[in-house]
């Protein structure tokens, strides 16, 4: 009788790229939901924008480098992408802008790179970054959340902002958006006020909540139960995330012991924002990540300390996307210094 | 830096019986498994009525092929010695069988190479006459390491748990404490040592013991996976029964590759073997418990290592079960014995799924290293070259599973770019192919494949470096010669130069004598002409006027006589 041949292993714990990815599309949506609920139908109107435009983009670059279509546009990391960037984005971005910001994150980050695997940069941030230092108004326009002052605008209003930049009647796009807590704690701290009299304040102070700002909360602790799933679940390691939140906590709280009334609490640090959804979805991007156990501490911990300083002592809001690139570019180094010691290795000192 | 938990060999002896995590220390990464033993475990051993033709490979284990012993046409007894050993790493092979041999040809049997090699092929004449033996027995105890190591030797034994390292060649008596028997068998489906274990543990302790003689080693372990209760009672039974006191059986969690030789060694003890170093070079040494039996047999009933217990199994057969199979025998012949292979068989393996030799014909002997003839059927198992992998993304799972705590998927990067100085700078040397990595890939990358195919290429260059070392240095060597006979050649012309120019001085010698004897002619006539040119006489009345005439006439001829002289 003849038989095949092949090499050993010949078994497979039958994972794949296309259900890891898919795993992280479902952990994102409790925290999508919550998101849809406090800032209203541009959330969704972005996910559909950056879906398409991310997918669109992604067959136009496999074709135009003759690659095959079906395995590569079907692993749902380009879906991945799509969903981070547009959660990322504010609600009333202006479709233009969310477009700009998948093209860019699919053709030049990741294809122009060579392709899932080989880009050095996380598409979703470089997209991200990329209208934010070009179109820094367009990326203020957050809704208020529910609840706070009008709250957001209707679906044909919102329909008409996205896709025609006009503004319903007798209103001022100023009127219908409003800074995020982050971003207003920033500006009054820099008038010197202090933190007790921003959250009491009239006008702003409506926008915060019981820990940091009114949503942000809710839609942090749903992403962080969507993280602690896929942790589970064995997508991500624990390390990124663990080491980035406490690295956060750790320096906020620094701070805020130091000088509460100009230093947020680390609570509202590690809830605010997109703390959560950077900690388990944005920087546990395994292609641009640290591979080794200390690397990762260590990347994570690079994130966590950037974003603190950008927010705090930046000139932009929440310094995340930025964190990330910065700590993107380290990971040959983290990697190539972090190695693990190898079985039965023999320590130069000894 | 210390190695974690430093093993302290003296609380290991309090009790003969240890449960996992009693004692044991864990390696990095490993895989659960599903085992799939439960299939092959139902019957006892079986035996393969005898064939008429056996195969015997002469290179069956890991060194260098044996010598060949007999000739075409040559009558054999059963357990007769066909080949003797050829170098320091070598084994022995035996005729299983009495009949004929029928000729020495090259044949294909099992090797990664898929070569075929030098092969004796035996006829049989069923008449299972055997050679005459000699069996020490309880003897043993009387008997140097040096000849117990030849007897070892002589029996052809190989490290069985496939490995087939020579077993008498690692048999070092230097130094060694403890001897570690492996008993774990770690991957899926192969359970020939736990039925040797359940059904012949007597023999494998009587073995043990001997191995301790000869390494006079403090101690023995008896690593068992925790997944097999059986063989753990039963050897536990045969300790008790033996009554020794520093023989132990060690439960050890059940995770692959936990019998990988360095992996148990740290499960064990705690410690490491270092790179590039030798179990023995931290004081133990390991033999798989087949061996171990094996060794029992030679010693005790003079019989050479012609039969092993084979797992014949998997989803694709009939009836798995384990046999006793002479070695030689047709792959064929076994499987049929089995009842066949189902209709949807799809791949045969020797060995287990994660390590194992693919074949792509069943028309091949079993081999000392054939512990296990694996049938697949369906998909349960797979067959990576009919895939195109997705590009690594990272993930990392690789680096958490690898035993051997080395980073796959930067080694996977640099053997695929064949950037082999980055490679081995990341110790692919140190990667044992146990295929956890590859198991647990998302993107189903072939990893092993790479490496294996890294390894042999930089092996294959350095064959070629050196072989063009050679080239250069015997080019240098010619150079230094040529360049060393020219400088004899100059030498002796010096020599001769030398000698002319000796001679040429002789002969001037000579010349000077010559010149000398005519230089004292020409004095004596000078002489005789300054006597003459005596001064004129009868001068002395003469005026000034005349004697200044005279003195001036003198002063001529003297001037004349000068001149002349010159």
């Amino acid at each position: 009788m003849l038989f095949s041949k092949a090499d050993a292993p010949y078994l497979n714990n039958n994972s794949n790229v296309q259900s890891l990815m898919l795993k992280v599309v479902y952990a994102l949506i409790p925290g999508s939901i919550a998101m849809f609920w406090f800032f209203g139908w541009g959330v969704l109107f972005n996910l559909v924008i950056a879906i398409s435009v991310c997918l669109a983009s992604e067959a136009l670059m496999l074709k135009a480098r003759s690659r095959p279509l079906e395995p590569a546009l079907s692993d749902g990391s380009a879906l991945v992408t799509a969903c981070l960037l547009a959660l990322a984005l504010p609600p009333l971005a202006p479709w233009w802008l969310t477009t700009t910001a998948s093209l860019f994150a699919i053709v030049v980050a990741k294809h122009l790179y060579g392709g899932l695997g080989f880009n050095p940069f996380n598409p979703a941030m470089v997209g991200y970054v990329v209208v934010m230092i070009s179109f820094p108004r367009e990326m203020t326009y957050w809704t208020p959340p529910m609840g706070v002052a009008n709250g957001w605008p209707g679906l044909m209003d919102t329909f008409s902002l996205v896709f025609g930049g006009t503004v319903p009647e007798g209103q001022s796009i100023d009127a219908i958006t409003m800074a995020t807590p982050i971003d207003t704690l920033k500006t009054q701290i820099n008038l010197e006020h202090d933190i007790e009299y921003i959250r009491a304040h009239r006008v702003y102070g409506e926008l915060f909540g019981t820990i940091t700002g009114v949503g942000w909360e809710w839609i942090n602790a749903l992403y962080l139960l969507g993280g602690i799933w896929l942790i589970k679940q064995g997508v991500i390691d624990k390390r990124i995330p663990l080491a980035f939140i406490i690295s956060l906590l750790l320096i906020s709280n620094f701070f805020a012991v130091v000088d509460y009334s100009s230093y947020s609490s680390a609570l509202f640090h590690t809830l605010s924002g997109g703390t959560m959804l950077a900690a388990f979805f944005i920087i546990t991007d395994p292609v641009t990540a640290s591979t080794t156990a200390k690397g990762r501490i260590i990347y994570g911990a690079g994130i966590a300390a950037i974003t603190y300083i950008i927010r705090t002592w930046g000139g932009y809001p929440d310094g995340i996307a930025f964190a990330v690139l910065l700590m993107n570019i380290t990971v040959p180094l983290l990697d190539h210094y972090t190695r693990p010691r190898t079985y039965g290795a023999v320590d130069e000192d000894s | 830096m210390p190695h974690r938990g430093q093993a302290d060999m003296s609380a290991i002896k309090k009790s003969n019986i240890l449960k996992t995590g009693e004692s044991t220390w864990s390696f990095h990464g490993g895989i659960k498994l599903p085992g799939h033993k439960d299939m092959s475990t139902k019957n006892p051993i079986g035996r393969v009525p005898s064939s008429d033709r056996y195969v015997i490979p002469l290179n069956q284990h890991m060194g260098a092929e044996g010598e060949v012993l007999v000739a075409t046409g040559d009558n054999v007894l059963k357990g007769q010695m066909l080949a003797g050993p050829h170098g320091l790493i070598s084994a022995t092979v035996h005729s299983p069988v009495s009949g004929k041999v029928a000729e020495i040809a090259q044949h294909h049997f099992p090797h990664p190479s898929g070569l075929a090699g030098t092969c004796i092929v035996i006829e049989n004449d069923h008449k299972d006459e055997w050679v005459k033996r000699n069996p020490i027995g309880d003897d043993y105890t009387n008997i140097s390491s040096h000849k117990l190591r030849s007897i070892v030797r002589d029996a052809g034994i190989v490290g069985l748990g496939g490995a087939t390292f020579p077993a008498a060649v690692k048999q070092t008596e230097v130094g060694i404490e403890t001897l570690i028997l492996n008993g774990v068998e770690c991957e899926p489906y192969i359970t020939c040592d736990d039925m040797l274990m359940r059904e012949r543990a007597d023999g494998i302790i009587k073995g043990a013991k001997i191995i301790a003689h000869i390494i006079k080693a403090e101690q023995c372990i008896i690593a068992i996976e925790d997944n097999k209760p059986e063989a753990i009672e039963a050897v536990t039974q045969a300790v008790s029964r033996d009554g020794s006191e520093n023989i132990t059986v060690q439960s050890v969690p059940t995770i692959y590759p936990s019998g990988g030789e360095r992996q148990l060694i740290k499960i064990i003890t705690g410690k490491e073997v270092p790179v590039n170093a030798l179990p023995s070079d931290i004081h133990v040494l390991c033999h798989n418990v087949a061996t171990s039996y094996a060794i029992y047999k030679a010693v005790f009933e003079d019989e050479p290592l012609i039969s092993r217990i084979v797992t014949i199994t998997g989803r694709g057969i009939n009836s798995p079960q384990n046999l006793e199979v002479d070695i030689g025998t047709s792959i064929h012949d076994c499987i049929e014995y089995c009842g066949g292979y189902k209709n949807d068989a799809r791949a045969l393996i020797m060995g287990g799924p994660m390590m194992g030799l693919i074949l792509n014909t069943d028309a091949l002997p079993v081999i000392k290293a054939t512990n296990c003839l694996l049938v697949s059927a369906g998909i349960d198992i797979r067959l990576p070259e009919s895939e195109i992998h997705m590009p690594c993304i990272r993930c990392g799972k690789c680096v958490e599973v690898c035993p051997a705590n080395l980073l796959p998927q930067q080694l996977y990067w640099f053997a695929a770019d064949k950037d082999y100085d980055r490679a081995v700078d990341y110790n692919l040397f140190d990667c044992i192919e146990c295929g956890c990595c590859a198991y647990v890939c998302p993107s189903q990358i072939p990893l092993v494949q790479y490496y294996r195919y890294a390894k042999s290429d930089i092996w294959e260059q350095e064959r070629e470096r050196k072989k063009s070392d050679i080239a250069r240095q015997r080019h240098e060597d010619r150079l230094e010669r040529l360049e060393k006979q020219k400088q004899e050649r100059e030498a002796r012309l010096k020599k001769k130069r030398d000698a002319l120019a000796k001679n040429k001085n002789g002969r001037d010698k000579e010349m000077d004598k010559k010149k000398a004897l005519i230089a004292e002619a020409l004095a004596r006539v000078n002489e005789k002409k300054s006597k003459q040119k005596t001064k004129a006489q009868n001068t002395e009345n003469l005026t000034p006027e005349q004697q200044q005439k005279i003195k001036q006439a003198d002063a001529r001829r003297e001037s004349m006589n000068n001149r002349e002289n010159h």
